[in-house]
């Protein structure tokens, strides 16, 4: 659903959408230690969870999984962990991307926040069972940082499909 | 009523169905992570994706480090002057002990030959810096920028000026992974200084102290008592300063005292590390003896002595 209400938007390239996720998985890489590290949100889990929502033919459950193993990969965690939470991730934004749709910014970055929770605690989950520790309680505050990130991710991201001015318009 | 879906039927397929992929991905999901946890199959692949991510990251780092570097010139020249008395001072009060070294290691190499006892000390060691520790807050996990092209395998030891680090665990040509003292699945076999009791010191994950476990109520072990690697086991070499007691409790009625202890190294969260060279190897433990005798034997090993 586009910001304003008179306005219809252009679609999103898919070059657009590549490279925001490319800054996401940078955005993850980024060397951060101890709380910050904890409370830093996953960049990637947010910004595939936006597109899985307004452009659900172009990412879909099979991108999410593959952007999950490289995920895995660069973090050195257990492969498939990632990517399994993300796969669920993208299915459950597909099922209930027409509600999220429905409300205004501030109430999708409520509903987002339970998705993001659904994904960290499947990564917590997998790790614990194969033999980790039990993380912090602080590691289950970062999808609230991340879900206060939403409507400005939607803003920023929409910009580049706001339609062009003509000349002509009354 | 009859019940209203939530979603339109689908005019147009393209392809499976959501659920029908989650549920494919799902199940190459669960077959990975049994492969990696399990079997190891995947370390070759990590090692090649480590290989090609290794620039990238290089990269990310570059902004702090730029930044470090501008903060280290506009350091104050007082500042500096400052610490490097500090570490000239320091410098000195270990020169006694520098300069008998090769003496004593010298003595000690002969008597040992005299008992016929083979003399373990490590090889050369190779100088580090810290890169970043691992963006995984489940494990504590340190990156090194050395890695097999300067020649290290697995298995070596990690320490800076204070004490133990780690040990190394996972090898790339230009980078090395290193496992930290307080991470869940490690364990340094110690010895503490001042009474000689050996035990093992268990990681307890991030934010808490590491604990010796399985250690009598009655053995001698006070607080702030220095614990020095006791060198079985032929991964840390012997000697090597480990962590302080922080607390021991003796409740009746336990099987054990519950002792933490806190890691000497990084206390000033310094970058430089050194990796000890590999520790001679052991020679190979004895086969398992028959029924009758093991009765006699009893537990031997790393368990928990009262007396040297």
């Amino acid at each position: 659903m586009p910001i304003g209400p008179e306005v219809i938007l252009k679609p999103a390239s898919a070059w657009f959408v590549l490279l925001t996720l490319l800054i996401a998985i940078g955005a993850n890489l980024l060397p951060l230690t101890g709380t910050t590290l904890l409370l830093r949100p996953d960049f990637v889990a947010l910004v595939l969870l936006y597109w899985c929502v307004h452009e659900p033919r172009l990412i879909g459950v099979g991108a999410a999984w593959l952007l999950g193993l490289v995920m895995d990969v660069a973090d050195a965690t257990v492969f498939g962990q990632h990517a399994l939470a993300y796969a669920v991730l993208a299915y459950a934004a597909l099922y209930l991307r027409r509600r999220i749709l429905r409300f205004p910014l501030s109430q999708q970055a409520a509903q987002v926040v339970l998705l993001l929770l659904v994904c960290a605690a499947i990564v917590a989950f997998v790790r614990v069972i194969g033999g980790a520790s039990f993380p912090p309680w602080m590691y289950f505050m970062s999808p609230f940082i991340a879900a206060a990130l939403w409507p400005l991710l939607s803003v920023v991201f929409q910009a580049p499909q706001q339609p062009r001015r003509s000349d002509s318009e009354l | 009523m009859r019940h209203i879906p939530a979603e339109p039927p689908a005019f147009f397929h393209r392809g499976p169905s959501p659920l029908a992929r989650l549920t494919f991905f799902g199940v190459i999901s669960l077959a990975l992570l049994f492969a990696d946890t399990r079997f190891r199959y995947l370390e070759q692949v990590r090692y090649v994706a480590g290989v090609v991510l290794a620039p990238v990251q290089r990269l990310i780092l570059m902004p702090r480090d730029a930044i470090l570097n501008v903060a280290t010139y506009f350091l104050d020249q007082q500042e500096l002057l400052k610490r490097n008395a500090d570490l000239e001072r320091k410098l000195l009060q270990q020169a006694p002990v520098v300069q008998a070294s090769p003496v004593l290691r010298q003595e000690n190499e002969r008597l040992k030959s005299l008992l016929d006892m083979q003399a373990r000390y490590p090889g050369a060691a190779t100088a580090a810096e810290a890169l970043y520790t691992g963006r995984d807050p489940f494990s504590q996990k340190l990156f090194i920028d050395k890695g097999s092209e300067s020649g290290l395998v697995p298995g070596q030891a990690v320490i800076d000026a204070n004490g133990v680090v780690g040990q190394v665990t996972r090898v790339y040509p230009r980078m090395s992974e290193v496992t930290l003292l307080t991470d869940k699945d490690h364990a340094v076999p110690i010895k503490v200084e001042r009474s000689g009791v050996r035990a093992v010191l268990f990681g307890a994950g991030a934010g808490r102290l590491p604990e010796l476990r399985f250690v009598a109520p009655s053995a001698d072990i006070n607080n702030n008592d220095v614990l020095v690697t006791s060198g079985i086991d032929g991964t840390y070499p012997p000697g090597l300063a480990v962590a302080q007691v922080a607390s021991v409790e003796r409740e009746t009625g336990q099987m054990f005292a519950r002792i933490l202890a806190r890691p000497l190294a990084g206390a000033d969260r310094s970058r430089y590390l050194l990796v000890l060279g590999k520790v001679a190897a052991l020679p190979p433990p004895p086969e398992e003896p028959v029924q009758a005798d093991s009765v006699k034997r009893g537990k031997g090993g790393k368990g928990r002595r009262a007396k040297e």
